[in-house]
C-alpha cells in the first residue's frame, strides 16, 4: 500500500478537527474534535509502524497507550465540564471567561476616569 | 554502475503505481473517504447529538483502517474502547449539560470564518509536505505484522513499565473524576426539585 495514503487521510482528519476546536462552542464538541485530532494520530502511528517494520512494535504500542489516555481525557474533561455547567448553567466555551482579560470595551468607563483623577 | 541500476530497477515491481492500486488500497480509499466525510459533517452539523453519531462513524471506519493496515488488536481496542465507552460519555455529556436534541443556531462559535482559514491552511501545507516526502514509500503488508498474539508478546516483553505507569495513571484519572464530581459533604440533603416541591403540596392540600 502507498504511504501516501494513511498520511494524508491523517493530515486530512488531524486538520478538519483543528478546524471543530476553533469553531464549535459547545466544550462536549470541542472534546470530539479533539478526539478526532487523537485518532489521526493514532492512524499514523499505526501506518509508520508497519511501514518501518519495527521490531519493538513502537507505533502500535503507542497507538494502545494513546487509546488510554484518550479515554482518560475524554473522562476528566467531562468530569470538568460538569463541574462548569453546575456552578456556572452553561456549556459555551465563550462564557466561561473568568480567567480572562477583560475586553477593552468591557473595562467601565468610570475606572479609567478615577484612575486619571488620582493621578491628577 | 548502470547493471547496479537496472538491478536496483528491477527491484521494483511494476505494480507499484498510483495508476493501478490494489484492493486494499481502492478500499483503504473508500473507507477513508467515509471517514473523512463523517468527520466533516460531525465538526460541522448544528444538531449536538447528531454530532456524536457522526462520530462514531468517522471512528468505526478508522477501525478498518487499523485492520487494513494489519494491526487488528488496535482495530478491536478501537472499537471497544472508543466506539464503546468515549462516545457514551460524549452522549452522556451531551444530556448531562442540557444539549438541545434539536437544531441549534449558536453552535458554532463567531470565530468559524477564522478557524476554516487555519483549517485549510494547515490542511495544504501539511498535505504539500507529507506527499512530497512519501511519495515514493510503499508499505510492505506481507507476511504476520500485527497479529493479537505479536502485539501480547511485544507489549508484555518490551513495554511493561509504560503499562504499569498506564494504570496508574488510568487510576489517578478514576480518582480525580470521582472528586471532581462529587458534590459539597454538607448538603446531604438534595434540594426539592419539581416533582417534589408538587408533592409536598398536594399532601399539605
Amino acid at each position: 500500500m502507498h504511504l501516501a495514503y494513511p498520511a494524508v487521510l491523517a493530515v486530512l482528519l488531524f486538520s478538519v478537527g483543528v478546524y471543530g476546536v476553533l469553531a464549535r462552542r459547545n466544550v462536549v464538541l470541542v472534546l470530539m474534535s479533539v478526539e478526532l485530532m487523537l485518532n489521526a494520530v493514532n492512524l499514523n502511528l499505526v501506518a509508520f509502524d508497519v511501514w518501518l517494520r519495527d521490531t519493538l512494535h513502537a507505533g502500535q504500542a503507542l497507538t494502545l497507550f494513546t487509546i488510554t489516555v484518550a479515554a482518560a481525557e475524554i473522562g476528566l474533561g467531562l468530569a470538568i465540564v460538569l463541574l462548569v455547567y453546575r456552578t456556572r448553567r452553561t456549556a459555551a466555551v465563550d462564557l466561561v471567561t473568568a480567567l480572562g482579560d477583560r475586553h477593552e470595551a468591557d473595562v467601565p468607563a468610570d475606572a479609567a476616569e478615577e484612575k486619571e483623577q488620582a493621578a491628577a | 554502475m548502470s547493471a547496479l541500476l537496472a538491478a536496483a530497477g528491477s527491484l521494483e515491481p511494476a505494480a507499484r503505481s498510483y495508476l493501478s492500486p490494489t484492493g486494499q488500497e481502492i478500499v483503504f480509499l473508500l473507507v477513508g473517504a467515509l471517514v473523512l466525510g463523517a468527520a466533516v459533517v460531525s465538526v460541522t452539523t448544528r444538531r449536538l447529538v447528531h454530532a456524536a453519531l457522526w462520530l462514531v462513524v468517522a471512528l468505526g471506519g478508522l477501525a478498518v483502517e487499523f485492520l487494513l493496515l494489519t494491526a487488528e488488536f488496535v482495530a478491536w481496542v478501537q472499537v471497544l474502547v472508543y466506539l464503546g465507552s468515549v462516545v457514551v460519555l460524549v452522549l452522556f455529556g451531551l444530556m448531562l449539560t442540557r444539549a438541545p436534541i434539536g437544531s441549534s443556531p449558536d453552535a458554532d462559535s463567531g470565530n468559524r470564518p477564522a478557524a476554516l482559514a487555519v483549517g485549510v491552511a494547515s490542511a495544504a501545507t501539511l498535505v504539500t509536505l507529507v506527499v512530497d516526502a512519501f511519495r515514493s514509500s510503499w508499505i510492505d503488508l506481507s507476511g504476520p505484522v500485527g497479529t493479537t498474539r505479536l502485539t501480547g508478546e511485544f507489549l508484555f516483553s518490551h513495554w511493561v513499565l509504560p503499562f504499569e505507569a498506564l494504570s496508574v495513571l488510568l487510576l489517578a484519572a478514576l480518582v480525580g473524576a470521582i472528586v471532581l464530581s462529587r458534590t459539597k459533604g454538607d448538603r446531604t440533603k438534595p434540594r426539592p426539585g419539581n416533582l417534589r416541591t408538587a408533592l409536598t403540596k398536594t399532601k399539605e392540600r
